[in-house]
């Protein structure tokens, strides 16, 4: 690619080029539909069983759940809230970076993003749904779960709109469909790419229908364009009001730990974090078994790497805040839920999250590390690891310790905890695996016009 | 000129591929420019200055959308005071019955749901879509316009469309395969 090449595209002079190969616009989309028009690879129909089996575990744990009531869950007289609200966190937490890569670095001109967007967004959605479990099972009487929903009633009684719990249900259901319908419109130009390949009837019906007659005409791209240019900006501010509101579900009570207004930032930096260390674990697979490292190619893995060097630092900093605040606030308590956390009796969880969460991410100053797949790939599983360990200190040590001693017991999870948040793996992988077979897992449109073939010189092509 | 072939096909337009965005983009100007307004040029990605290049004006849907925005605001906050302060007023723990403050992550979550609807669904009502039939289909070679094929379609409604005239025109400004779309 030459420079002027190059500076039409927006590229910096010395970047590696986003795509490598050779790549001609149909090569493109050979490559990314052949994915799901080949053979099932035998790969795929192990991990689907996998998945699957991880499903059965959580569709069995909620009908006992349901059956038996929360009583089976280890939660007890300080700790009200337990595994529940920690996998629910984190999950949305996984769902930010695939709505950070889409909305944000869309509008940053980040054309980098093309390659792994769709990917990501997928992700989004499929870490939305686990964590909408969560906070629907965990009221116990799962079937009059629409109260929390402003819908008239016999009883004539509303919701209370001044409870963060009910903006959750707002912010979290908003950033579904806000994610959904903006992961839909960019399906749109390469549903109509498979349609049009399509060989048998049942999938040119199918695809015929989903791609609503998309002609690719430059009459319907101008609104295409802006349509996904205004869901970008309405899905911006998501990014931040998502996490913010669920970090207020903490920081609008007076327990010690919780009450913080460092939390929104902190939290929405932390699921940044967690959300690319996500996309990377996925990435990584991904791009091996499918043989796209010409259009995921090391150079996208290292901007994402430096994303999380940043957020995971942003992270460390809000720790030593908390502890700084804690201090300089002159609150006893707050002193002493601090020293608790980091000398207490989950000190063992505390320890696990500074060393995934702050010194795992600091690796990634070095070139040689952020380039390494090997070390890339376990840094970002010890990164997710980290970061519901971060939730778990957040929850359990505040509540089990609280004002009273007398009050004070320990938290430990029973066999339905964990089984649930096992199983919600399972809805995961088997919603992703069905994604990757079924639909383009790359935005073909889009990385075609970063290919250097689809630049117009300025002017028009007058020169 | 007879637009009715003796089978009963009625011609619809025509249909011209070019090598690359490039010379699409060029084409399309050329085409305005000859004063054809009825035409279309497809991509398989939507390609930089190709508005200007048609003579297309700006989407009014950011109109529709942030209509739509304003509608989703002001009912969420309709809702919250109206269910607060009127239907079922509660006291807790001593706030005003309309704490505009707490009601604003509501408004602003439906604010963008509306929004969101308003984009695709006013995206897809301005392009006419859902619209599975349309004359460009009647071309085989059409389908390469979602892979790797540049094409203008005329149509045949446009006032200056000949069906002759119009292909030497396709051809000059570097059309390939110039197609006569027909079908009932």
């Amino acid at each position: 690619m030459d420079t002027i090449a190059r500076n039409a595209a927006g590229l910096p002079e010395h970047d590696p080029p986003l795509i490598t190969g050779h790549q001609t616009f149909r090569s493109i989309t050979d490559k990314i539909s052949g994915i799901v028009e080949r053979r099932t690879p035998r790969v795929w129909f192990l991990a689907m069983g996998a998945a699957l089996s991880l499903l059965m575990v959580l569709l069995g744990s909620i009908g006992y759940l349901v059956y038996e009531g929360i009583g089976i869950w280890g939660l007890n007289n300080p700790v009200g809230w337990g595994w529940a609200i920690i996998n629910f966190v984190w999950w949305v937490g996984i769902g930010h970076a695939g709505t950070l890569i889409s909305a944000i670095l869309f509008l940053l001109r980040q054309r980098w993003r093309t390659s792994i967007n769709r990917f990501a967004e997928a992700m989004t959605l499929f870490a939305i749904s686990c964590a909408l479990i969560f906070p629907a099972i965990h009221v116990g009487r799962i079937w009059v779960v629409y109260w929390m929903f402003p819908l008239p009633n016999q009883m004539n009684m509303w919701p209370n709109f001044r409870s963060p719990l009910l903006w959750d249900v707002f912010a979290v259901s908003t950033y579904f469909i806000a994610s959904l319908l903006f992961w839909y419109t960019g399906l749109i130009p390469d549903l109509a790419t498979f349609r049009d390949r399509a060989k048998n009837k049942i999938k040119k019906i199918i695809f015929g229908i989903l791609a609503v007659g998309w002609r690719g005409g430059n009459r319907q791209w101008r609104h295409y364009e802006l349509a996904y240019l205004i869901l970008a900006g309405i899905s911006t501010p998501l990014v931040l009001s998502v996490h913010s509101v669920v970090s207020t579900d903490f920081a609008v009570s007076i327990l010690p730990g919780w009450h913080t207004t460092l939390f929104p930032p902190y939290f929405v930096a932390g699921a940044i974090f967690s959300g690319f260390a996500m996309v990377i674990t996925l990435t990584i697979i991904a791009r091996k078994i499918f043989h796209l490292e010409d259009i995921i190619t090391l150079n996208h893995l290292e901007k994402m790497t430096k994303v999380i060097l940043l957020t995971g630092t942003m992270v460390g900093y809000a720790y030593s805040m908390e502890f700084f605040i804690a201090w300089y606030s002159g609150n006893i308590y707050e002193q002493f839920v601090f020293m608790n956390r980091a000398f207490g009796q989950y000190a063992w969880a505390y320890w696990i999250m500074i060393t995934c969460n702050v010194l795992v991410p600091q690796l990634f100053w070095f070139k040689k590390l952020r380039t390494s797949i090997p070390v890339l790939f376990i840094a970002s599983i010890l990164i997710n690891v980290g970061m519901w360990f971060e939730r778990f200190v957040i929850v359990v040590t505040s509540l089990a310790r609280d004002f009273l001693p007398a009050n004070w017991d320990y938290y430990s999870p029973t066999i339905w905890d964990i089984s649930i948040f096992v199983g919600s793996f399972g809805l995961f992988f088997t919603l992703f695996l069905l994604f990757i077979r079924f639909l383009p897992m790359i935005s073909m449109a889009e990385v075609k016009t970063v290919l250097p073939e689809a630049e117009v010189p300025h002017g028009g092509g007058h020169e | 000129m007879e637009v009715v072939m003796s089978n009963q096909m009625k011609i619809q337009g025509l249909l011209a591929q070019f090598d690359s965005p490039a010379v699409l983009m060029e084409a399309a100007r050329k085409t305005g420019e000859a004063g054809y307004r009825k035409f279309d040029c497809h991509s398989p990605f939507p390609i930089h200055g190709m508005d200007r290049a048609m003579g297309l004006k700006r989407s009014p849907l950011g109109w529709i959308i942030g209509l739509a925005a304003l509608i989703g605001t002001s009912g969420a906050l309709a809702l919250q005071w109206w269910t607060s302060t009127i239907d079922y007023p509660l006291v807790i723990s001593g706030k005003p019955f309309f704490s505009y403050q707490a009601y604003v992550p509501v408004t602003f979550a439906l604010g963008v749901v509306f929004s969101a609807f308003a984009a695709l669904i006013g995206m897809l009502a301005i392009n006419g879509l859902p619209r599975f039939h349309h004359p460009v289909f009647y071309s085989d070679n059409f389908v390469r316009a979602t892979d790797d094929g540049f094409f203008i379609s005329l149509e045949a409604a446009d006032p200056k469309f000949h069906i002759e005239q119009s292909r030497i025109f396709l051809e000059s400004i570097g059309g390939k395969n110039v197609e006569v779309l027909s079908g009932e």
